[in-house]
């Protein structure tokens, strides 16, 4: 068995909207990418996994392995939420770990182009209403809106507001400075889908979408794609010098889905797993929360980034509020957080997200990431969470091959 | 009278208050809206219904201003911990869409109200929390 598990090569597309390219455009330029990047071939592959929503049930990482390289290797085909490209990386991971595989190709891709609001809306059920209970709650008639929402946006405010109510110094305009540094880091991202900074008044003033999140404080829908070429320990050992100089290691990577807690039953619990995935990581790294140069977590709205700095203990208990007060995770803070503009700016193409952290991360670590580098980086962490849920964490730390 | 129908099967509206009610497990207690298969929590399969309290404080809360298609706005969404035990989800109602009048705890009371008409009818009773 292999003791560790490398990242040989990292692309990701720039985020954004490409309504000429299809999925499979988009997965085979991250793919094409991240294998040149690590110097090495299709042919080198010992096995491929692929994350992608949108067409889960249609078979992407074999179409795409019919444009790149028809090899015969096993091909897995992930969904997991906004996990969905962390849980790839894992099966690549768990493949190399076991002995299975030397060298694996993953790719995140997603095509969503103006997908609106995402979550539970209502269907209409018959040309003829007649109220007929259905579902496991008996509903006569859809309940979003009358019973609450489940529409993410709203999900991710009230998980804010819970954290606003439970701990002091956390309001609206905490909530705003989130958004203000993701926007502001973004500027010097050229891969982000937006590229712009903004004030705190213009994100507070910005229309409502579910409060306390203004639209500057969502997440756009997008469309891009990402990959990572892993490889165990033994093999990178065989390759050349300047292949192994740039090689980043995983320290450790976790997935958690939702132990049960009793609100978790009618709101998702995005805490009590994201602490658990958090703790694994760090026992299994050898690190501590301080040791860490960045972080890329999973911003899907500026509520989620703020209570996260408690669940991944950037800052202390409770201390959420007064962490993103003092600038802590601006670039220039203790612990830099989304320094690539997060999902925020940088866009979300659900996917690609979990890959495209990765690729984030590696970059700093090799030093590679030119005007947004942050100066001598040598650890830095993932985060992703797909709500129903599903949480994974990758720490990547710069090694001598 | 109009013939009248629970929006969801966990209101009862036919035993004089309108009251909330709960699989509950009999072997951990954990409760659940939803038609169950077995415990998320202990695994056990054996369940009893068991009324929950109408009165509970304001765990959270958000004001949707964009909802889905057809869905009228603003509202405000809740998370609502009931009095000795158990947390439900639905619309704050009786408050005005504006935060500064929210209060973060306040204490609320279930209240039920039509929130639909079907072809022959009958009428959807729903509930949200008023304040109390
Ligand atoms: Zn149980």
């Amino acid at each position: 068995m292999s003791d560790a598990v490398w990242i040989l090569g990292a692309s990701m597309t720039k985020f954004g909207r490409y309504p000429e390219k299809d999925v499979i455009d988009l997965a085979t330029e991250a793919a094409l990418s991240a294998l040149g990047d690590g110097g090495v071939t299709m042919q080198d592959m010992d096995v491929l996994a692929v994350g992608n929503i949108g067409e889960s049930s249609a078979m992407v990482a074999q179409r795409l392995q019919k444009q790149i390289g028809q090899t015969g290797i096993p091909a897995y085909n992930t969904a997991n939420a906004c996990a969905t490209g962390a849980t790839a990386v894992r099966i690549a991971y768990l493949s190399i770990l076991a002995g299975e595989a030397d060298m694996a190709l993953v790719v995140g891709v997603e095509k969503m182009g103006k997908a609106g609001l995402l979550g539970a809306a209502n269907k209409a059920r018959s040309d003829r209403n007649e109220f007929t209970p259905s579902g496991r709650y008996g509903s006569i008639m859809g309940v979003e809106g009358i019973l609450g929402t489940g529409l993410m946006p709203g999900v991710f405010a009230q998980a804010g507001m819970e954290y606003a109510h439970a701990n002091s110094g956390v309001g609206f305009e905490q909530f705003a400075k989130v958004a203000e540094k993701n926007h502001s880091h973004s500027t010097l991202n050229p891969l982000a889908q937006y590229q712009k900074a903004f004030s705190l008044e213009e994100i507070m003033r910005s229309e409502l979408i579910a409060y306390p999140n203004t639209l500057l404080m969502c997440c756009p829908t997008g469309d891009g794609a990402a990959g990572v070429v892993l490889v165990s320990d033994a093999k990178l050992k065989s390759l050349d010098p300047d292949q192994r100089r740039r090689a980043v290691k995983i320290s450790a990577s976790v997935l958690t889905s939702d132990p049960w807690t009793e609100s978790a039953q009618v709101q998702p619990d995005v805490n009590t797993l994201t602490r658990q995935a958090a703790d694994q990581a760090y026992e299994k790294a050898g690190v501590g929360p301080k040791d860490l140069d960045l972080v890329e977590l999973h911003d899907c709205f500026a509520t989620a980034e703020l209570i996260h700095y408690d669940n991944l203990r950037l800052c202390e208990p409770g201390g959420a509020g007064a962490f993103i007060d003092e600038r802590g995770p601006w670039r220039d803070g203790t612990t830099p957080v989304n320094v690539s503009g997060g999902l925020i700016s940088k866009g979300h193409p659900l996917g690609a997200t979990g890959v495209a952290n990765l690729y984030e991360v590696a970059t700093h670590l090799r030093g590679e990431a030119g005007d947004r580098q942050i100066e001598g980086a040598q650890v830095g962490l993932t985060h992703v969470i797909g709500l129903g849920s599903a949480c994974a964490i990758h720490i990547l730390e710069r090694r001598a091959a | 009278m109009a013939k009248k129908l629970p929006l969801v099967d966990y209101l009862v509206i036919d035993d004089g208050e309108p009251y909330l009610v709960a699989n509950t497990c009999t072997h951990c207690g954990a409760r659940y809206f939803d038609r169950r298969n077995a415990c998320g929590k202990c695994g056990q399969t054996s369940f009893e219904r068991s009324s929950l309290s109408s009165v509970g404080s304001v765990r959270a809360f958000t004001i949707v201003t964009r909802a889905a298609k057809g869905v009228p706005t603003p509202y405000v969404s809740a998370i609502v911990d009931l009095e000795g035990g158990g947390v439900v989800k639905a619309n704050l109602i009786d408050v005005p869409p504006d935060p500064d009048k929210i209060v973060m705890g306040m204490p609320v009371r279930l209240k039920t109200f039509v929130a639909g008409t079907d072809d022959d009818g009958t009428e959807a009773v729903a509930f949200g929390y008023a304040p109390a």
